[in-house]
């Protein structure tokens, strides 16, 4: 006996007014905002458009933890930070907002480093060691994977730096893209050659 | 198991039907303070909830929690008033919507809490008995008093059509 069997009973109820977008809109952005003063938001996200696409923005109340191009599929993403950091996840743009006013700046060449709190717990062993380094690769310039391995205090692990590099929970923040092969050729990238691309020329522009 | 779902998508899932229940339960006014509540408590909870749980059950469990404490607090603290109506019939065009939430708030409490949770949240009687205790026989008698009760207090427009009045 479910209520599906009565269906009468549904028009009837169908009188009721209506729940809109805008009251549950309004509801879940109080929801956001009291989580987040109690200390019960762990993962806070929003998206940003972007020249090389809309970005996922994400942090803890550590940092900034994950920054994600769409071709990595933004509902996967969210999923994995589920699974690794924690459910309590909700779209609460206000504590990206220092975030995105940062990156909205270096997309439009006003902006050279980042001045991010940021979360490495995606990240571990020598493939944190690897993005803890690339920060120290100027803006505007670029770096082989080899020298990168090598500054890593692991000259022979260039293939391991490849693969810090490729996930890159940071990218953008954390310029991975600045890592090129030592014959000069971009190499691969987690949010595609063309955007990769795109980044080093807005920054030989700037 | 299956792995679970950031809480936005509980949210999404779920935030309409809540906010239908609370709104039957307790009326409009206090439907905001009930629903954001019971999602406040639901996030600190949900980590614990196991994967395989019931999200609308559980959802409504909160909120009916809820939806007690906020009435156990506005009795605390009522001043007495004269009475207001709650829904001042044809100010709005669509007058026949605030007939039907007038007409559900004037029900005992227990049966709109079994209408709610039965029709509007689409738990089994089982599920609704565990909700609010008592039997799932007495739960589906009490949704039913109330259904019954409803359609004698509204008649939707189209039913009024035609009838002398």
């Amino acid at each position: 006996m479910t209520a599906n069997h009565q269906p009468d009973v549904r028009d009837l109820l169908d009188a009721l007014p209506a729940v809109t977008e805008a009251d549950l809109r309004a509801l879940h952005d109080r929801l956001a905002d009291s989580s987040d003063a109690q200390g019960v938001l762990d993962v806070a996200y929003r998206t940003l458009d972007t020249p090389v696409g809309t970005l996922l923005l994400a942090a803890t109340e550590k940092g900034l933890i994950r920054v994600a191009y769409g071709t990595e599929g933004h509902d996967k993403v969210l999923k994995i930070l589920a699974e690794r950091i924690s459910p309590r996840i909700l779209h609460a743009p206000r504590r990206l907002d220092v975030a995105a006013r940062e990156i909205d700046e270096y997309f439009a060449g006003q902006r050279r480093g980042f001045d991010l709190p940021l979360d490495f717990s995606l990240s571990t062993g020598f493939r944190r060691l690897v993005l803890s380094h690339l920060p120290d690769i100027a803006y505007g310039h670029t770096a082989s994977y080899a020298s990168v391995a090598a500054v890593a205090g692991s000259p022979r692990a260039v293939r391991a730096v490849g693969t810090a590099c490729a996930t890159n929970p940071l990218p953008v923040v954390v310029p991975c893209h600045r890592v090129i092969r030592s014959d000069g050729s971009l190499g691969a990238y987690l949010g595609g050659p063309a955007a990769k691309q795109a980044l080093l020329e807005l920054e030989a522009a700037a | 198991m299956t792995a679970k779902q950031p809480f936005e998508a509980v949210v999404a899932e779920h935030g309409g039907t809540v906010l239908r229940v609370c709104r039957a339960v307790l009326g409009a006014g206090d439907a905001d303070d009930a629903w954001s509540e019971t999602f406040l408590a639901a996030l600190k909870a949900y980590p614990a909830l196991p994967g395989d749980a019931n999200v609308e059950a559980w959802l409504v469990t909160i909120a009916h929690r809820k939806a007690i404490d906020i009435t156990r607090a506005a009795r605390r603290h009522a001043v007495p008033v004269a009475d207001i109506p709650e829904c001042p019939a044809g100010q709005r065009a669509d007058g026949r919507d605030l007939d039907l939430a007038a007409a559900l708030a004037a029900l005992p409490r227990k049966q709109r809490e079994t209408v709610a949770y039965h029709y509007l949240a689409g738990l089994p009687y089982a599920d609704v008995a565990d909700v609010i205790g008592g039997t799932a026989d007495a739960a589906r008698r009490s949704a039913a008093d109330g259904i019954a009760s409803l359609r004698t207090t509204y008649r939707a427009p189209q039913s009024r059509k035609g009838e002398a009045r």
